[in-house]
């Protein structure tokens, strides 16, 4: 009796490890199934024209870089305004992140922390909008853009962006944590709004302030139609427009638009890597559960 | 006193409200409204709108009869609402990818984070990068999918002519779907089934295998069940996502060819929009599709909570 027990946990035991052994299988997989794409992209960017255009005599020849033309790189800022592409990115990436978690933490602190007729209504219109199709308000903003004149200006870049009824729910859901009575003390020493908004409700806030910073950072960076309609002129584009106006005119450069799309990847890469947390954490903050 | 410190608390809270509430006036929730009367004109932008009534939705939406047979009116709408949808077909291939690669990560292996960083960074890459770099991928020449399909060939001893891919009629979109596939598998939605996953109580388990079940029963019988509300959710967000997905594919890789094989309805509106500047067109087909995701959302709305096992 003993001994068949024995030898049940041994069978379950490695039944166990062979469905362990197959996880690892699954993942390792998915992860080159990952990782192949992007190693044939940094390789494709450090080839020649030449070498591009040759059918690789081996696996290793094919993902793994045989020759670094760093010059492609180089290259690649001088044929296009890349450096300016970029700069465009980062002033309105900082702009409309800026302002999104500016007007949204208030708004939140608004909705959350305070009463007022039409409260609750009105937070439902701010809610069911984030189901309407982008497209459906874009074609409206696009058309008040020509007619205000700010196409091909930083303010159709930006102004339009900032107002983020996501970023207020986000936010709102937040603040709703956080304990009554720590506004309670400080209304008895006598705080006013802006001061409980400003030095309590703010500071504690901070991973959902810095979940949102991140999430609209790397939204605008990626950031694709919107631009697209608003802007006309090189010196306007950020780094997608101009990415997408250099594969039209250099179209066979694979060894150039590779080094392109690995410039516009690694930013976004490497905020990803140090930020990855909150990407999970913003699960929890919109109750979005299993 | 006490509505003094009400009228108070009202004047601070619109005070809290303004930057954001006029914004969101003017951008999002008056917009709404205004697509809906521009889809009732005829307008360029530049010369005087010309009201056309319900015009714009008999062209999109109506038929005639053309020698006894009935022809619609825009049948190039219905041949890119059906690629919208084929697209979609992928969902359920993308969600089981999602769930597979969850429950694998879910097991306490080694490098858990590292595998999970990996997965994700397709999702996280600027959209256009990627689709550049897919274009790539795709080249028929000398691309990596038909270099990889060459070797494979070699290894097996016969020649194994690559598809086209992009460039072929009946490539076009299963080579845009397999490219969202790796985009899509390792990202929100494996997040989301591993949270899912990690809230399913040990003990669950540990009762099912007192019983002797065995994983598969174990799987069937509490896993599923469990994550069903997670599953939901995916479904329908990816449902309402993919009615407004393939812009961007299309503009960048495809034109929306080869013979309109790859054109969404989201490319539709965008052309209309901003290529033949048919602004009422292009408003009428942006609310027929809302009209669409709403009835979906009401789905969520309504069923959504129902689903929740617990």
């Amino acid at each position: 009796m003993a001994e068949k027990k024995i030898r049940h946990k041994n069978a379950l035991g490695s039944k166990e490890k062979r469905l362990q052994l197959f996880a690892y299988a699954v993942l390792v997989i998915g992860a080159v199934s990952m990782i192949l794409p992007f190693l044939w992209m940094a390789t494709t960017s450090l080839k020649t024209l030449d070498a591009i255009f040759i059918q690789p005599k081996n696996w290793i020849q094919m993902f793994v870089p045989t020759m670094f033309k760093w010059e492609n790189y180089a290259e690649a800022f001088k044929v296009v305004p890349f450096a300016k592409f970029y700069l465009n990115s980062i002033m309105v990436g900082l702009a409309v992140t800026a302002g999104t978690v500016f007007t949204s933490a208030m708004a939140a602190y608004a909705f959350s922390r305070l009463t007022f007729p039409g409260r609750d209504k009105l937070f439902f219109a701010y809610l069911a909008t984030t189901m309407i199709p982008g497209t459906v308000t874009i074609i409206p903003v696009y058309v008040l853009m020509r007619l205000f004149g700010w196409v091909d200006t930083y303010k159709a870049l930006i102004i339009p962006m900032i107002f983020s009824a996501w970023g207020t729910f986000m936010l709102r859901q937040f603040f709703m944590t956080l304990p009554k009575e720590l506004e309670d003390a400080a209304k008895i020493d006598g705080c006013g709004f802006f001061r409980i908004f400003w030095t309590i409700i703010l500071p504690l806030s901070k991973p959902a302030l810095a979940t949102l910073t991140v999430f609209t950072f790397m939204g605008n960076w990626s950031s694709f139609m919107w631009p697209l309609l608003v802007t006309n002129s090189e010196t306007m584009r950020t780094l997608p427009i101009g990415l997408e106006s250099f594969k039209t005119q250099y179209s066979t450069d694979w060894h150039l638009l590779m080094a392109g799309s690995v410039m516009a990847m690694l930013p976004i890469v490497i905020i990803f890597i140090f930020t990855q947390r909150f990407f999970v954490e913003s699960l929890k903050l919109t109750g979005v559960k299993g | 006193m006490a509505l003094k410190a009400r009228t108070k608390e009202t004047l601070a809270a619109y005070l809290f409200l303004s930057p954001n509430l006029i914004g969101f006036m003017i951008f999002t929730f008056l917009p709404v409204f205004a697509s809906l009367l521009l889809s009732f004109y005829k307008w360029d932008i530049t010369t005087t709108p010309k009201f056309v009534g319900v015009h714009n939705f008999i062209d999109l939406l109506g038929f005639h009869s053309e020698g006894g047979r009935l022809i619609v009116n825009d049948p190039k709408f219905w041949q890119y609402l059906w690629n919208t949808a084929f697209m979609m077909f992928s969902i359920p291939i993308c969600m089981m990818a999602s769930l597979g690669l969850a429950i694998a990560l879910n097991r306490k292996v080694k490098g858990e984070s590292v595998f999970r960083t990996l997965f994700f960074l397709p999702s996280i890459c600027p959209g256009v990068a990627v689709a550049i770099l897919w274009l790539w991928i795709f080249n028929p020449d000398y691309g990596m999918l038909n270099n990889i399909i060459y070797w494979i060939g070699k290894f097996l001893g016969f020649n194994i002519p690559g598809p086209l891919w992009l460039n072929s009629l009946g490539w076009a979109k299963p080579s845009l779907m397999l490219m969202n596939f790796w985009i899509s598998i390792g990202g929100m939605n494996m997040i989301l089934y591993l949270a899912a996953l990690q809230g399913i109580p040990r003990d669950f388990y540990e009762a099912a295998e007192i019983d002797g079940a065995n994983g598969w029963q174990k799987f069937w019988a509490i896993t599923w069940p469990q994550i069903s509300p997670t599953t939901f959710f995916i479904f329908l967000m990816s449902i309402i996502g993919g009615f407004q997905g393939g812009f961007m594919q299309a503009y960048i890789m495809t034109g929306g060819g080869p013979g309109g094989a790859t054109t969404t309805i989201e490319y539709y509106i965008f052309n209309n929009l901003y290529t033949w500047q048919n602004v009422g067109y292009a408003s009428a087909i942006a609310w027929s599709l809302f009209v669409v995701i709403f009835l979906f959302s009401l789905v969520n709305w309504r069923y959504g909570g129902k689903l929740i096992h617990y």
